[in-house]
């Protein structure tokens, strides 16, 4: 498979009066064509500020320290904002932010701030955009007539609906999701992450999803990022992290171990559902050593004093804990 | 299990219809009044001493409603609640204040639902002087103390002096508990308590409450949308379906056997964290959303959207509860075949 996008020691750090947080601390991997890659991790861990890093558009104070971000081909970093407008941004790579669907303006219809959306980019007439809006209603699942309907007029997982539209109107090959199920219910959930199925392969999107909920990167994501403070704990495939343990496969991490085991389940009796004590760290002065060793409940003396490095431990399998040294 | 004493909650036929809000111009212009909206619409249930009792819908089922009519912070517009063998459907002010120190709430957003201008000594010590609880200063001392020691935010005296913003979402939430504790309730209503709380922490809340309800002997009333939570959190169920329960019983009969649609459909479409689910399109019984509650379909109200529905699911009467036994309810005429 073909690589879309590639990040190579991305370093984006936040510049605050109490010093820099290393919000993005020095990432590495790649997504191919049409796949979807989850990244997970508890809030704090640096998901939603790589999503907004990879659209080239970090929120103040936030500047980019090192690295690449190749996409298509292209570093985009050097760009300047005008060619990020012009080819980058929304063309080429798009996001649903979390909460989008309560940003709609309350006071246009649904088809005019699409139509304007739409005009932002490309110069049209109005009838073939008005047309364009409806296939692309038609391809979420909405009939035209949501066009003259205002946001209040609609239920959430409509909204989300017309969001999801909005990001794919210039048919971007990247589409960041951030949260785009969370505020919904399970059904609406299951229908939405149907439709983003769906979508990817009518177009051959690739997808990021973003989120706290493993459960549902279970159902959507090819391969799985877990994060914390800043860093790739694990990366795999959704085999390799979900798979069972008899196998020889399943999480290596003892963060996402720790998340799993915390993640309630519906069909399985759970006598006591386990947690991580503690929260992730204040990423201005991150713990010496392993970030997560304040937490990890397998923590060693090397723990404290070196860090472990990102290391492939079977094909395609990657996760920085010094276990691994030990023979487990 | 027959025992009344054992019961300390009864709601019977409990309904809330909300009046829609009609203008002057409206009435000059002599425009219709839109429908009630029947958020509540005939509910009934117990609720045994020192069980987890949970409340299940999606938004609009009515459930938070539901919780508020317990509160009793909204009047019922009819039906019955006793509390204890007493009758507490109407109360007056000093009966409602004694309620209220009984029944206690634990609201959603730990964040909004503290003032960040009290120190956590003084937001434990407000309940005490709204219900004017005779007590020294020392006595109110040691019952902080001790309402801190319950929710283990040990030890207690280095969180008196602190404020709220400098605890997390874990331990707001178990402070907004300790709150509660403090009055010595004999039920708790908690709405959503860990919806807004971090996937981590939620795991550690629910499990500070079941130890707190297992230590002090309470009752939760547990209001959720979230099913994969309730196998782990409750012992008994029941599932709201616009403003009616259209399934109760024990969470793992439920869950194991569902009987009705939609609860099916609430089931299966709650994710499990398990491989090979990425390149299938799950299939999903029920589609389309919810109907507003001031356009109830008449017959089963679920009816509109059940794989199932047959003519008469629209014509006859609304279905009951029905008992099919070991205290596994149902509301559905055509269980049987299904």
């Amino acid at each position: 498979m073909d690589t879309i996008l590639r990040v190579e020691n991305l370093k984006m750090y936040y510049h605050t009066s109490k010093g820099a947080v290393k919000a993005i601390d020095n990432l590495n991997f790649d997504l191919k064509v049409g796949e979807t890659l989850g990244l997970v991790g508890e809030s704090g861990c640096g998901k939603t500020s790589l999503g907004t890093s990879l659209l080239r558009m970090p929120t103040p104070p936030g500047r980019y320290e090192s690295g690449r971000i190749i996409l298509d081909g292209k570093d985009i970093i050097p760009m300047s904002e005008r060619e990020i407008r012009k080819d980058i941004r929304w063309e080429k790579i798009s996001m649903v932010f979390q909460g989008a669907m309560n940003c709609l303006t309350p006071v246009y219809t649904i088809g005019r701030q699409m139509l304007e959306t739409l005009k932002e980019h490309r110069e049209m007439e109005d009838s073939y955009a008005t047309e364009l809006i409806k296939e692309y209603l038609g391809l979420v699942g909405l009939p035209a007539e949501v066009m003259g309907r205002y946001p209040h007029e609609m239920s959430g997982g409509m909204k989300q609906r017309v969001v999801i539209a909005t990001a794919l109107f210039l048919k971007p090959s990247v589409v960041i999701l951030d949260e785009p199920t969370t505020a919904l219910d399970v059904i609406v959930q299951a229908q939405i992450i149907n439709l983003l199925k769906k979508l990817k392969q009518t177009f051959n999107l690739s997808f990021i999803f973003i989120t706290h909920d493993l459960a549902l990167e279970a159902e959507i994501s090819d391969r799985l990022c877990v994060m914390y403070a800043g860093k790739i704990a694990e990366l795999g495939t959704n085999e390799q992290i979900f798979g069972p343990a008899a196998a020889g496969r399943g999480a290596n991490h003892p963060y996402t171990e720790k998340l799993l085991a915390s993640t309630p389940r519906l069909h399985r009796k759970v006598e006591k559902l386990s947690y991580i004590e503690g929260t992730p760290p204040d990423l201005i002065s991150p713990p010496n050593g392993c970030r997560f060793n304040p937490r990890c409940h397998r923590v060693m003396e090397r723990c404290r004093n070196e860090e472990p490095p990102l290391r492939e431990i079977e094909a395609g399998h990657f996760s920085s804990c010094w276990l691994n040294d030990e023979g487990r | 299990m027959e025992d009344h004493t054992d019961i300390i909650l009864r709601v019977e036929n409990l309904k809330k219809h909300f009046e829609p809000h009609q203008s002057i111009a409206q009435a000059i212009a002599g425009q219709k009044k839109r429908k009630l909206v029947r958020a509540v619409d005939g509910v009934s249930f117990e609720i045994r001493r020192g069980e987890i009792f949970g409340l299940i819908g999606e938004s609009g089922s009515g459930k938070t409603t539901a919780g508020k009519l317990v509160m009793k912070l909204i009047p019922q517009t009819s039906g019955r609640m006793f509390f204890d063998g007493e009758d507490v459907t109407s109360l007056g002010k000093a009966e409602l204040i004694a309620y209220r120190r009984k029944v206690q709430m634990i609201f959603q957003d730990p964040y909004a639902s503290m003032n960040p201008r009290f120190k956590i000594r003084d937001v434990l010590e407000e309940p005490l002087i709204i219900h004017k609880i005779k007590a020294s200063r020392d006595e109110r001392e040691a019952m902080i103390v001790q309402a801190l020691t319950e929710v283990k935010m040990t030890p207690p005296q280095d969180f008196m002096g602190r404020w709220p913003h400098m605890l997390s979402g874990g331990q707001r939430q178990r402070v907004s508990t300790a709150r509660t504790l403090i009055l010595n309730p004999k039920m708790l209503v908690a709405d959503e308590p860990v919806s807004m709380i971090d996937l981590s922490t939620r795991a550690e809340i629910l499990h500070m409450m079941k130890d707190v309800q297992r230590d002090l002997g309470l009752t939760y009333l547990y209001i959720t949308h979230d099913l994969s939570t309730t196998r782990y959190f409750t012992d008994r169920i029941a599932v709201m379906y616009l403003g009616r329960i259209v399934e109760m019983g024990r969470a793992d009969d439920i869950i194991d056997h569902p009987l009705h649609p939609y609860t099916r459909a609430l089931i299966d479409a709650v994710p499990e964290p398990e491989s090979g689910k990425v390149h299938v399109v799950k299939e999903l019984p029920i589609s389309g959303e919810i109907p507003s509650p001031a356009h109830i379909p008449p017959g089963c109200r679920f009816h509109t959207r059940c794989p199932y529905a047959k003519p008469e699911c629209s014509s006859l009467p609304e279905p009951e509860l029905e008992d099919v036994g070991m205290g596994h309810f149902h509301a559905c005429r055509r269980y049987k075949e299904l």
